[in-house]
């Protein structure tokens, strides 16, 4: 059989998921006109004649290769009829949904980029369009399956009308933000936009990729895509430092946020760093109140894939407490290449009881699911 | 150890490969520049279906700019993670000593011995003038 040592032996016993959320599902468009029937005639011309103009260093391209084909797919999520993984709702179903018994499955959609379009009408027009794509090709057919709602930050006035548009309507699980932005998400000027979806019982979710348009690391361009996908980490770690220290949760105290793929074995040293320069530059931020570790404790939570793989696989577990057992999230990344199974994405034996709320509760409870 | 009669050996030149299921088992064979191999269809890591995934080379590197491709078709990678394996021995690239693929004795026996028996052969029908490559599990 094959042999992984020491102590990495996967966790077989995870047969008993049935049931499971998972917070991170990529639909596809098997045509990129399916999105047409929901554009205005205005816009849907204008994507014609111009096209997408996303705040990126390139245009229709990534910034980095990926090492497998259509921008990092599994290789063996392409359905059938060879259209683009994550676009046939069968094979999704087949691959992912009955494979795993599913309870709920949460959509985020890296397409239309409306959130990141730099022609902010056009923008909006496309998060609109995608937000009615996603009810009609995926949740509407498929109810297990959420929608996150599309917007874009950048027209606080058309994003606030979208989250407003969709409250009530059980099908959207979150608002969806892009995780590199203009600005860092606690500035004053996004505000408005977080207490909407606050107000409307909406959480936010940040799901890594994507660029702003600003060198994707504080020091610059990276050269490789292995650094370009740590630099997520850094960009999720300025979006929570930035939340805490502007004082988001002190004037919206029931926002709720999900970190989308963006890793987590960081937080314990972030909130060790942050209590400790808490405490000699407070009177700097005298809004905050608590210790940002009690923010953070009580405002974020976080999707597990791709799962850190430490070197002795027992330091899972005290990761997993030092964050929080019951802020974190199972997540697949399906159809990535780099998704997880939920069978083997962890290592180490988690307890029986930790699993429920990892795989099942925490994500039931976050989103308000039954 | 019974054998099993996988393929004939036309059926498998080199570069090319076949998935076969022997006691409930998927594995995958490979002809590697005329020697034949035997890797089973299941990643050590998160348990994709390895054998189906892409042969490739080994890269390797002395320092920062400087490259080069070694042993083109030799590596298997993994269609999930991309993990790579060697496919002459089933090791892992990226931890070589703590993870490797199962793999099987792969022999080729001409179809005289082959008829003789003890090989098991449900689905090969096997000639005595032809040659049988042939998975020892």
């Amino acid at each position: 059989m094959n042999v992984i040592t020491p102590q990495t032996q996967p966790d077989v016993s995870a047969q008993s998921l049935t049931g499971y959320v998972d917070c991170d599902v990529h639909p596809y468009f098997k045509n990129p006109a399916e999105l047409d029937a929901f554009l205005p005639t205005r816009w849907r011309e204008h994507r014609k004649e111009y096209g997408a103009r996303s705040r990126s260093a390139l245009a229709y391209m990534p910034q980095y290769p990926r090492l497998s084909p259509q921008n990092g797919m599994r290789m063996d999520a392409f359905p059938p009829d060879g259209s683009l993984p994550g676009s046939d709702l069968p094979f999704m179903r087949e691959q992912l949904i009955d494979l795993f018994g599913m309870a709920h499955g949460i959509l985020l959609p890296l397409l239309g980029r409306g959130g990141d379009e730099r022609n902010l009408e056009y923008g909006a027009a496309m998060c609109t369009a995608v937000n009615d794509w996603m009810l009609a090709y995926w949740c509407d057919p498929e109810p297990r399956l959420k929608a996150s709602i599309q917007i874009n930050v950048e027209h606080a006035e058309s994003a606030i009308a979208e989250i407003e548009k969709r409250a009530g309507d059980r099908r959207f699980a979150q608002v969806q933000i892009n995780q590199r932005g203009l600005e860092p998400l606690g500035r004053h000027r996004y505000r408005k936009i977080l207490q909407a979806a606050a107000a409307n019982g909406f959480p936010i979710a940040m799901h890594l990729g994507g660029t702003s348009g600003h060198a994707s690391t504080a020091g610059g361009w990276p050269s490789y895509y292995h650094e370009e996908h740590h630099a997520y980490v850094q960009s999720m770690e300025g979006i929570v430092t930035s939340l805490v220290v502007e004082g988001v949760f002190e004037q919206i105290p029931n926002l709720k946020v999900a970190l989308v793929e963006g890793g987590f074995a960081w937080i314990p040293a972030l909130t060790w760093r942050l209590d400790k320069h808490y405490r000699r530059l407070r009177t700097e931020v005298p809004h905050l109140k608590r210790l940002p570790s009690e923010y953070i404790r009580d405002h974020i939570w976080v999707t597990t894939q791709p799962v850190e793989e430490p070197e002795r696989a027992g330091d899972m577990l005290s990761t997993l407490e030092w964050i929080g057992w019951d802020r974190v999230m199972f997540s697949t990344d399906y159809p990535h290449w780099d998704q997880d199974d939920p069978r083997y994405a962890f290592k180490v034996q988690i307890p029986e009881q930790q699993k429920r709320m990892l795989f099942r509760e925490n994500a039931l409870a976050f989103y308000n699911l039954a | 150890m019974p054998k099993h009669v996988v393929a004939t050996t036309e059926e498998l030149p080199p570069g090319t490969r076949k998935l076969v299921t022997i006691r409930g088992r998927e594995i995958g064979i490979f002809n590697i520049a005329g020697d034949y191999y035997a890797l089973i269809n299941r990643c050590p890591h998160e348990g994709a279906a390895l054998c189906k995934g892409k042969l490739v080379g080994r890269m390797e590197s002395d320092k920062p700019g400087e490259y080069r491709l070694t042993r083109p078709g030799e590596m298997l990678r993994c269609p999930w993670h991309g993990w790579e394996f060697d496919i002459r021995t089933g090791q892992s690239w990226c931890d070589p000593e703590h993870t490797y693929v199962r793999s099987y004795q792969v022999t080729v026996e001409p179809g005289a011995a082959v008829v003789k028996g003890p090989y098991m052969a449900e689905t090969i029908p096997v000639r005595v003038e032809g040659n049988y490559v042939v998975v020892d599990l």
